[in-house]
């Protein structure tokens, strides 16, 4: 089966966020980038999937410049070629003029499946794998915590509130991943050397105006400082129920 | 012409999901504030007590009823939301951001050729405008937005908007939707109910969690560790049980394999914004704090005074979990009882 996943530059887990000097985006300075968590799932199941049906897997991503490090892991975890679209500003977009630029570039790749991570863990818009999907008009599944293919049909098992849907998928169709789905690769020395090798296609991403639009970013309000008991748990634990009730009035 | 905000409810087994009266009552204050009046839509199969939207503010409730909506279906929701929006005229479209919302939502906005806020946590409407606060960076910061097209779409983070009291005199018309053009493509085949926790973790409102903590002096091989741990989690969930609360977990449980990832609240995890979040034996790590640091209240008993969880907690116990938390279960149930 020819796949796709497509992976999203995002800052560390560890990043403490400033506000930039716009005030409607981070301050980059020092901000050290990674591929999405979500997207290593993304990566690993569209390669698994290359290897069990010896097709080809393509990895996009629509980054800036510096994302071709990201392709380049996504490279090394086997997928075989990679498409970068160029936008120095990708982090400002919003998810429909991804999802527009990304769908413009998948539907001449004639894929099977094409993955995606459930959420990019900067925008938390839990959005453009679906866009995408719905632009091609072909069906989607997210949040797929495991998924079995039977011929043409993509089986996704999707975590909801309470339990877990079974959607079948007829290809071509997408899927966004969330942690279960598998377990990603650590890419190893063959593939970080052969991944050099691998073509690298960098074509500039199209300007599509964004229809949600950041007219503020700020840090949430600290919250007050707490009370901390010390000593008898008892007491302690006698006192912290009088607060919830009396104070924060919440029990 | 806008002449509606469209509240999207919710609708599990025939029955209304409790975010139902959540985005309907949030419907309700911002048609306030614009003057406009509250449809409501319900879609799904069997569904009962069509009219209750009525009591938290919709005048019109739209009904998709049919077999082929018993189970979701992207596509097929998708369709109808839009096909209700364009008919109603919605200026704006809200959903709750669960499940169902956070991926019907973006179907719909490529439909009706509009952008969605997600995952809000506040509306306000200035100047005609509406403007969405959502976090980013998994809480650590939060945006401002406005959506450029018509119409506004949001999905509502559960447990922040408040139902409204409930008014059973309101009057409320019924109108079936005309769905004999739609057919669902990749519908939900099948619907496997979680084994044990009984409420939610994303809808609760109070949520007790445990960490690598709560583990407590246990050795040995993997098997022994597993056992050990259930055994020790006991002391959460009996507390969750007197408070009617859902039990979570720190990222460090969950890769240790003693709780399914569905437990997991954090940055890669869940984020909930409880009204208790109740953190038994977790540090504190600034991607467990993104997942949970919205919560109104935030108690943490730990033993490590210098844990960074008392930062962001409102009450602190210092101290050991294995005697604190069966001293705060008694105390909740004569508090309670
Ligand atoms: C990419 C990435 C994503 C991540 N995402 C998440 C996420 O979504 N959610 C998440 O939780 N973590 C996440 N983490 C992991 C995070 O960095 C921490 O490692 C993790 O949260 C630690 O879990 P913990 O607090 O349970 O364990 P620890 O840090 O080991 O803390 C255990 C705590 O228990 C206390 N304790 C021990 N015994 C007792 C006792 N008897 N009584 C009372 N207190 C006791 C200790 O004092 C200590 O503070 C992520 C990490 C990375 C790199
Ligand atoms: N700029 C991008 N380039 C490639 N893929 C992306 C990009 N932005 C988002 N995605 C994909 O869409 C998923 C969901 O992102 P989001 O809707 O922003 O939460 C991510 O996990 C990625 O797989």
């Amino acid at each position: 089966m020819k796949t796709v996943c497509c992976i999203k530059r995002v800052p560390d887990t560890t990043t403490r966020v400033k506000v930039g000097a716009g005030g409607a985006a981070i301050d980059r300075a020092g901000v050290e980038y990674v591929v999405n968590p979500y997207d290593e799932y993304a990566i690993e199941a569209a390669v698994k999937l290359r290897e069990q049906t010896n097709g080809e897997c393509i990895a996009v991503c629509l980054g800036p410049p510096e994302a071709t490090k990201d392709l380049r892991t996504a490279l090394a975890m086997g997928a075989d070629r990679a498409i970068h679209l160029v936008d120095e500003n990708a982090e400002t977009r919003d998810s429909f003029s991804t999802a527009k630029a990304l769908a413009d570039a998948l539907r001449p790749l004639q894929f099977d499946v094409a993955f995606f991570g459930k959420q990019s863990i900067d925008a938390d818009n839990y959005q453009v794998g679906t866009m995408v999907a719905r632009l091609l008009g072909i069906p989607s599944a997210s949040v797929v915590v495991g998924m079995e293919v039977q011929g043409n049909t993509v089986v996704c098992s999707r975590a909801v509130e309470g339990g877990v849907e079974t959607i079948p998928l007829p290809v071509p169709c997408i899927v966004t991943c969330q942690k279960g789905i598998n377990v990603p690769r650590y890419p190893a020395l063959k593939g970080i050397m052969s991944a050099k090798k691998k073509p690298l296609e960098s074509i500039p991403a199209p300007a599509i105006s964004n229809r949600v639009v950041v007219s503020k970013m700020e840090l949430p309000p600290p919250r007050p400082a707490g009370k901390v008991l010390k000593g008898d748990a008892a007491a302690n634990a006698r006192e912290v129920v009088r607060l919830l009730r009396e104070e924060a009035k919440i029990i | 012409m806008a002449n509606c905000i469209l509240a999207v409810g919710e609708v599990r087994e025939g029955q209304l999901k409790k975010i139902t009266w959540e985005v309907v009552s949030q419907a309700k204050r911002l048609g306030a504030a614009l003057n406009q009046p509250v449809c409501a839509l319900l879609i799904g199969s069997g569904v009962n007590d069509a009219r209750k939207p009525g009591e938290y503010g919709a005048a019109t409730v739209f009904v998709a009823d049919d077999a082929k909506f018993a189970r979701y279906s992207t596509d097929g929701y998708a369709d109808v939301v839009a096909k209700v929006a364009r008919e109603c005229g919605a200026c704006a479209v809200l959903l709750g951001a669960t499940a169902m919302g956070k991926d019907l939502a973006p179907a719909v906005a490529v439909t009706l050729e509009t952008g969605v806020a997600a995952d809000v946590t506040a509306l306000a409407v200035a100047g005609g405008e509406i403007a969405a606060l959502r976090p980013v960076y998994a809480g650590k910061a939060r945006v401002t937005v406005t959506v450029a097209t018509a119409p506004f779409m949001a999905t509502l983070r559960p447990n922040v908007f408040l139902p409204e009291a409930p008014n059973a005199g309101a009057p409320v018309e019924v109108v079936k939707v005309d769905v004999s053009g739609i057919t669902p493509k990749a519908p939900v085949t099948l619907f496997a109910a979680a084994a044990g926790g009984k409420v939610d973790l994303a809808e609760a409102s109070i949520v007790v969690s445990g960490g690598r903590g709560v583990k407590g002096k246990a050795e040995g091989d993997d098997q022994a560790l597993h056992g050990q741990f259930q055994e020790n989690y006991k002391l959460l969930e009996n507390l969750a049980a007197t408070l009617g609360a859902a039990t979570g977990a720190s990222r460090a449980v969950v890769d240790a394999g003693w709780k399914p990832h569905s437990f997991q609240v954090g940055q890669t995890g869940k984020t909930v914004s409880p009204n208790v979040y109740i953190a038994c034996g977790i540090s504190g790590a600034i991607q467990h704090l993104a997942g949970m640091s919205s919560s109104k209240v935030i108690v943490a008993v730990n033993k490590d005074p210098d844990a960074p969880i008392f930062q962001v907690a409102n009450y602190g116990i210092v101290g050991d979990l294995f005697e604190v938390l069966p001293k705060l279960n008694e105390e909740f149930k004569k508090a309670l009882g």
